[in-house]
């Protein structure tokens, strides 16, 4: 049972509390009544499904109800943090791939950095 | 007396004590603390059991739980009945009864023995080279045979009398195992104030220091040392000290689960305590202290009752003071064995002879055996032993050859070294890494918050097991921010540093295909059949494991599995590491599914949800259905009315006179906000711009994929509020569904929800004499139909609460449904009663609920819809709005296969016979003729029997059905072919004047 | 090959078992291969079989990440069925029994394919319509699924609680008896045999590290930890982990890989003589001839390739089985496990061509995909050979999610044992 800390509620929590929202940062589009078959074929079912590094959405459902983001591994089940919905994709030092490096310094907060634990 | 063999001065029970059980209905006397095995041995009972495959006799091979052969059945009384009970670790209480298992007709003589004489048939996978002729024959006559054959002990038949508790914990340092280890680690984690859950399964703590008196810790005997830290340690405010119970599973982010053993040794428990307590942890940080298994030699005959683990061979001696024989033999490759002929013989056994598979014993033991006379023969092999149903001699050979010699022994003591218990470590998914030099495996990569200690870590020598165990529990301390209290330090002494081991099969497990030297006792499993498994391509440990069943039996290959890892490693010249090693998972040892499910039973199951008004149904004799979690009057039978007779007396009145029908469990959230018909128009197909405050409207919701979800009446009550109703099975999830999109996609939105599902009890009355009914009761709001026409909802008081009553139908009468508060439902039910029932009208259930929207061609999603279906297939085109740009699934709504010709549609079916009512689910073709497999053009969803239409109504989803009406279509019944007639799906007022009554 | 037979196993009996030869052969990798199947489970195995067998293309690859059938094929409960709702999957689910009941003798391996009778337990009016539905839909399909009153259930099952006081009473049964189980192990082992056999070479402990592709965009091959080998096609069928390699030609599919969890009991002796099923309380248990109880549990929620989930999963399964069966209350659980299942968003599977050239994929059994191995592996040797789907895999395509003309079999039935 995963031990989840929501990013509203800033305490960690088990598993029973939560469920599960799918990927996250699928945005749905504005201007979705307008978009192709293919366009709707990917947006609504198709999923990188990835081994490793997962951004993903959870919702407090049993605590504060609401919706966040979490970046997770698929192999061990660590999460790397949670944060809120809406908040931009953020950049896992070492685990995301450098491409998606930010130009600033202004990474997100770790687990680590939260919690002030090394987890 | 507890036994010929119990030795006087030997030992921490207490003679005084006794209790007495029985063994296949012989009676024995047992002292307090025994454990089965060790009151058995006590009375010279070596013979408990029988193997899984070959029948072979079996007697007590170790003193822990990773017994493969004493596995009894043990019962209190005729319901409290366990079989494949360890007898090494169960306690004997006053009156317990044991049996032995997998014989027939007796233990001593077991006709299933004769698979023993057949085993040269039986190789390892031989039943999947055979058995294939004739087909049929598998399933009729091999497979019986074979599974009556195999599969141990004996099911329980009766319902499990005794309960379980759970408990959900928290610490900071979790220590598993109470051995000298983990007592340090807890004792150091604990002095620095941490919470600290300290667990062993034994009864006791102590760990290895049960066996080995020869420890002495801060000068003190290392067993009572234990017993007084643990006495320390559960008098500390911060720390728990759980014994008899077991860490089986450790799973994610440090979650692990513990099984107590509450009652199972007690003669008499308190009824009121659980029989097992299933403990859930979450530790910040884990000590694992699991210590380590001894492992026996692989040679031929080596499971006769008699031979055991040296070490089990010392616990009996000096925890239990039993002689587990009278002249014992001890085959070692590692020096701990040693100890246990020391011990025996100054407890006064004849030890015939230490026969060690190295050349080099180590000196201190080799000094100490020849101090004490002990015969040592370095260099030797047990090569095989005699004995039927108990060992009585041992053949022992030099080493590459040369002339056996028959010693007579009538207990055997065998040690190949100690496998460490990584099993926690590697459920945590810990990496284990091989350790060449000492040929072990042992915690390499963590994966989770958790640190090894001792000797499960590798660590040999009392003073750094100590001194590793405070080192981590310090460690931890301070990791979950405990510093507190000083160094703790302590000391320790023993008398041997152990050196030695070996794995896998010794000069007398032969090269010989037929010699049976067991690698797995249980299973059967030997050397050859490891061997053989290699030679049919199996080189991954996983097909070993698979193919030979090794390590696969109830001990799952505590004593196993090394053994054969070593033996595939030499067969296939290729390192241990190299095979692999098999997949350690939860639990540690067996755990009763009654405490797994703890109070999840019975009522506790799923509790079950009632409405305010069901003690009142309850009383006027509904029958009630499940609809999800709750309890709905399904039909008020009368007495000797059938439920047909019922359905239809309801479903006449309703329409004559009037019915009062329970309406709560259908779903509600209140939508509430200055955008909220905003919010309303993307959830919903329906436009919800032009519905003005006090009307209501049917409203239809959408997966994105285009798919029905959901359906409900919505009043709107003011320009910002809007009173949803959902299905009752569906009310969570569109509120979570609502909910997602809130909150992630039209976050913009000022709306906020609230489930209102259990705030109201609902109440619908329905009927030309509703309104009569109702009228008295109401205040403040016009009844009048111009005032308040169908499809509105007013708010004002009614029986004097507060109610929002909506004017709606689901059965196509003039109706209404009253919601008032959850706490005054009953009441207001009550009073509406008082008036209906003189006025003629009765309760009605869902079964009449569902004929008369039925009736009415009313759908309900989940019956008449299955997720493959459109608002347009669902002839509900008129409530997809066209105007609107966006709402959810009006993309998916779109996409080819949802617009396409063809496709399944919902309409009424007739019976040509108007009698025949059709089943649900029953599939429609147009072809009765055609042969299998037959073209379906779709199947029933709803069909009843219509009192007030005089003859049966269907609906159904048909392909291209609108475009059939009239036609023809055919329901193939096993038994009969019915003819159909595809209608509109109206069947009663299909002008719909009786709505506005 | 080595016929095995029971004169067999009694010649070798008599010499110690010393002349069995290895089930199949572990041969080096060639440079190149006219087909490539990535994924050594039941499924992969079985096309390789087919292909050489009806297709006549032996010059064959299995390509093995682990050990044979390490994936799914070993860590199932081996409930085998074919009583499901739609005609696309009754279509390939039918094929796939009919396969079952001759595989044995087709592989001259003892798969112990077991048709004791998967009976799928109705608790509620709805569980009923549903339950009905399938009955017929089958009959007329031609496939036999039986409605079963509580009594009949409880006599083809003894051990059932049918009693009205239960929380969920039994208000019926569908019964397909020729459902059951089979010896999971033995399916990945006997294809194997089988296909080895037949020139197939099955490549163990090889992990596919990229799929390399043409100028024209077709592909050319695999880069694997055992080099570069090339292919002129290749067949992807690795359950949890189709999504993996798929990502490595670039292509994208409807799938999430979830833990699903099991369990089995310490074995005793015969006293569950069917597999029961239950969608409304979610159980599902049958009897191994081992004697072990061996139960399904459920799917964690979140996506993971990490074969383990959490306590909780088992101990709702538990319960219900505890449900339902009472006695059972003081067994032990003996072991429990996971294993990653590849599912799409209508339950239902994808067999079929991808946006690549030469590219086929077999993925979204979820959890069911054992019952399919012949079938599936049968069709998909099919669409390997002829570069288009066999009719009767027609309906499992990947264009469906564009379309709509989905396979609702969730929808259905909750969930797809």
């Amino acid at each position: 049972m995963l031990l989840i800390y929501c990013p509203y509620c800033e305490e960690e929590r088990s598993e029973l509390e939560f469920r599960h929202g799918g990927d996250a940062h699928i945005a749905r589009p504005t201007n979705i009544a307008d978009i192709s078959d293919a366009e709707f074929e990917d947006y609504f079912f198709l999923r990188d499904n990835p081994k490793g590094l997962i951004f993903e959405r959870w919702r407090h459902i049993h605590g504060c109800g609401r919706f966040f983001n979490a970046a997770r591994d698929t192999v061990s089940d660590k999460f790397y943090m949670s944060y809120k919905a809406g908040e931009p994709k953020p950049y896992i030092p070492g685990v995301s791939p450098a491409s998606e490096k930010p130009l600033s310094e202004n990474v997100g907060e770790t687990y680590e950095a939260t919690e002030g634990t090394a987890k | 007396m507890s036994g010929a063999n119990r030795i006087a001065g030997q030992g921490r029970l207490t003679p005084a004590r006794t209790a007495r059980f029985t063994f296949d209905g012989k009676t024995f006397d047992a002292l307090e603390g025994d454990t089965v095995a060790s009151a058995l041995l006590a009375n010279g009972v070596h013979l408990v059991g029988r193997s899984f495959k070959y029948h072979r006799p079996r007697g007590i091979l170790s003193a822990g739980p990773e017994e493969p052969n004493a596995l009894v059945d043990v019962s209190r009384d005729a319901a409290r009945r366990q079989p494949n009970v360890r007898a090494p670790v169960q306690e004997v209480f006053d009156g317990m009864k044991v049996e032995s298992q997998n014989r027939f007709p007796s233990l001593a003589f077991d006709i299933g023995g004769i698979n023993n004489l057949m085993s040269p048939f039986f190789a390892a996978g031989f039943y999947y080279k055979t058995f294939m002729w004739p087909k049929a024959a598998w399933e009729k006559l091999y497979e019986p045979f074979i599974r009556k054959a195999a599969g141990l002990g004996v099911a329980p038949t009766e319902e499990d009398p005794d309960h379980y508790a759970s408990r959900y914990a928290y610490c900071d340092v979790l220590v598993a195992g109470a051995g000298v280890a983990g007592l340090s680690a807890a004792l150091a984690a604990a002095e620095a104030g941490a919470r600290v859950i300290l667990v062993d399964e034994q009864p006791e703590v102590g760990g290895a220091l049960h066996y080995d008196l020869s420890v002495k810790i801060d000068g003190q005997n290392g067993y009572d040392w234990a017993q007084a830290t643990a006495a320390k340690l559960k008098a500390m405010e911060n720390v728990t000290v759980l014994t008899r119970t077991t860490a089986f599973g450790y799973y994610n982010h440090n979650f692990v689960g513990l099984v107590e053993r509450v009652t199972d040794h007690l003669a008499r428990p308190d009824r009121k305590l659980p029989r097992e307590r299933l403990w859930q942890v979450r530790a910040k940080r884990v000590i694992l202290a699991t210590g380590s298994i001894e492992r026996h030699m692989v040679f031929a005959n080596n499971d006769r009752p008699g031979i055991m683990l040296a070490s089990a061979a010392r616990t009996y001696l000096n925890h239990f003071g039993v002689a587990v024989g009278r002249k014992v033999g001890v085959y070692t490759a590692n020096d701990s064995a040693y100890e246990a002929a020391f011990d025996l013989k100054r407890a006064g056994v004849t030890v015939a002879a230490i026969v060690d598979n190295r050349e080099k014993p180590g000196e201190g033991v080799l000094a100490e055996a020849r101090k004490l006379g002990i015969e040592v023969l370095a260099g030797h092999s047990v090569v095989d032993t005699k004995g039927k149903l108990r060992v009585s001699s041992m053949s022992v050979a030099r080493n590459g050859g040369g002339s056996a010699r028959s010693i007579p022994i009538d207990a055997l003591l065998m040690s190949a070294g100690w496998t460490p218990s990584v099993h926690l470590f590697s459920q945590s998914r810990g990496k284990v890494a091989y350790d060449a030099a000492t040929g072990r495996f042992l915690p390499g990569t963590y994966a989770q918050d958790c640190l090894s200690v001792g000797s499960c870590n590798g660590t040999d020598g009392l003073q750094a097991t100590i001194e590793e165990g405070l080192a981590a529990g310090e460690l931890m301390a301070r990791a979950t921010g405990h510093e507190g209290g000083g160094k703790v330090e302590l000391s320790g002494e023993n008398a041997f540093e152990w050196t030695g081991g070996m794995a896998g099969s010794g000069e007398g497990a032969g090269v010989d295909t037929t010699v049976k030297a067991f690698v797995d006792f249980q299973n059967d499993v030997c050397a050859k059949d490891i061997r053989l498994a290699v030679r049919e391509g199996m080189h991954s440990i996983e097909h070993i494991k698979r193919f030979t069943t090794n390590g696969m039996a109830t001990d799952q290959g505590k004593l196993s599995n090394i053994h054969g890892l070593a033996i595939a490693s030499e067969v296939l010249n290729r390192e241990i590491p190299k095979i692999g090693l098999t997949t350690f998972r939860a639990p540690y040892t067996p755990v009763t599914f009654g405490a797994l499910i703890s109070h999840s039973r019975g009522d506790l199951f799923d509790p079950a949800r009632k409405t305010p008004m069901h003690a009142w149904e309850e009383a006027h004799g509904a029958v009630f259905e499940d609809v999800g979690n709750w309890k709905r009057a399904w039909y008020y039978p009368r007495s000797g009315e059938t439920m047909h007779d019922a359905v239809n007396r309801e479903c006449r009145t309703v329409r004559s006179a009037a019915g009062v029908f329970d309406a709560s469990t259908l779903g509600k959230i209140e939508v509430v906000g200055p955008d909220a018909a905003e919010f309303m128009n993307l959830m919903y197909t329906n436009g919800w711009d032009t519905l003005k405050p006090g009307r209501c409207r049917y409203g239809i919701m959408l997966r994105e994929d285009g798919f029905i979800y959901d359906d409900g009446v919505v009043g709107r009550l003011s320009e910002d509020r809007f009173h949803v109703t959902t299905t009752t099975g569906g009310a969570p999830r569109v509120m979570h569904h609502m909910e997602d999109y809130l909150q992630t996609e039209f976050p913009h939105l000022k709306v906020w929800l609230t489930s209102t599902t259990e705030q109201w009890a609902v109440i619908a009355v329905q009927g030309p004499k509703a309104r009569e009914i109702l009228e008295p009761l109401v205040e403040g709001i016009d009844m009048s139909n111009e005032a308040f026409p169908h499809m509105s909802v007013r708010e004002g008081k009614f029986c004097g609460v507060p109610t929002r009553l909506f004017r709606m139908s689901f059965t196509g009468e003039a109706g209404y449904e009253v919601n008032v508060p959850a706490d005054y439902g009953e009441a207001v039910w009550e009073a509406i009663w008082a008036r209906a029932e003189p006025l003629g009208a009765c309760a009605y259930g869902t079964e009449t609920m569902h004929v008369l929207r039925a009736e009415k061609g009313y759908i309900i999603v989940g019956q008449d819809t299955d997720g493959t279906v459109t608002p347009y297939d669902a002839s509900l085109a008129w409530a997809v709005s066209k105007k609107k740009t966006d709402f959810v699934g009006i993309r998916g709504l779109k996409r080819p296969d949802l617009v396409k010709e063809g496709r399944k549609q919902l309409v009424g079916l007739l019976t040509k016979d108007p009698k025949v009512v059709l089943e649900e689910g029953a599939q429609i073709v147009a072809d009765p003729n055609e042969p299998k497999p037959m073209t379906m053009l779709g199947h029933v969803t709803s069909s009843y029997w219509s009192e007030n239409c005089g003859r049966s109504i269907a609906m159904a989803l048909v392909a291209g059905g609108q475009a059939r009406m009239g036609q023809t279509l055919y329901v193939p019944m096993p038994d009969r072919t019915i003819a159909v007639e595809v209608s509109d799906m109206v069947f009663v007022d299909k002008e719909g004047g009786r709505l506005n009554g | 090959m080595r016929k095995y037979s029971v004169f067999a196993v009694a010649r070798e009996a008599m010499r110690g078992h010393k002349g069995w030869e290895p089930q199949w052969a572990s041969p080096e990798p060639r440079k190149e291969y006219d087909v490539i199947i990535v994924g050594g489970g039941g499924h992969g195995l079985g096309a390789a079989y087919y292909l050489a067998k009806e297709h006549g293309i032996t010059n064959v690859a299995v390509i093995e990440k682990g050990w044979l059938g390490g994936g799914n094929t070993g860590r199932n409960t081996t409930i085998i069925r074919s009583n499901y709702l739609y005609d696309e999957s009754m279509d390939i689910y039918e094929h796939s029994l009919k396969l079952w009941e001759g595989l044995s003798q087709d592989l001259n391996y003892n798969v112990m394919y077991s048709p004791r009778g998967v009976m799928m337990l109705s608790h509620n009016v709805h569980d009923k319509q549903s339950f009905q539905r399938h009955v017929h839909a089958n009959r007329l399909h031609g496939i036999d699924n039986e409605w079963l009153t509580p009594q009949q259930a409880k006599d083809y099952c003894p051990p059932l609680d049918i009693s009205a006081t239960a929380r969920y009473p039994i208000n019926g049964a569908a019964l397909q008896r020729r459902g059951g189980t089979a010896r999971h192990d033995a399916v990945a082992w006997g294809y194997a045999r089988a296909a080895s056999d037949r020139g197939v070479h099955i490549i163990q402990n090889c992990e596919v590290k990229g799929i390399r592709r043409g100028p024209d965009g077709a592909v050319t091959g695999v880069e694997t930890s055992k080099g570069f080998i090339g292919a002129r096609k290749i067949a992807v069928s690795a359950s949890g982990h189709n999504s993996v390699i798929m990502a490595m030609a670039d292509v994208k599919l409807p799938l999430h890989s979830v833990p699903l969890q099991a369990l089995v009991s310490e074995p005793m002796k015969p006293i569950f003589p069917c597999v029961v099923m239950s969608n409304s309380v979610h159980a599902y248990i049958s009897q191994s001839d081992k004697g072990e109880l061996v139960i399904g549990a459920g799917t964690d929620q979140y996506n993971s390739y990490s074969q383990t989930g959490g306590l909780q999963i088992i101990t709702h399964t538990l319960d219900a089985i505890c449900e339902l069966f009472p006695m059972f209350r003081r067994v032990k659980m003996m072991r429990q496990w996971g294993g990653i299942t590849d599912n799409t968003p209508d339950r239902s599977a994808i067999q079929g061509v991808t946006p690549v050239q030469n590219l086929f994929v077999n993925c979204g059994w979820g959890t069911g995909g054992f019952k399919a191995t012949p079938g599936s592996a049968h069709l998909f040797a099919h669409l390997i050979a002829k570069g288009e789907p066999h009719k009767l895999a027609s309906g499992l395509t990947l264009d469906r999610f564009r379309t709509g003309r989905l396979i609702d079999e969730a929808a259905a039935a909750a969930v797809a044992h």
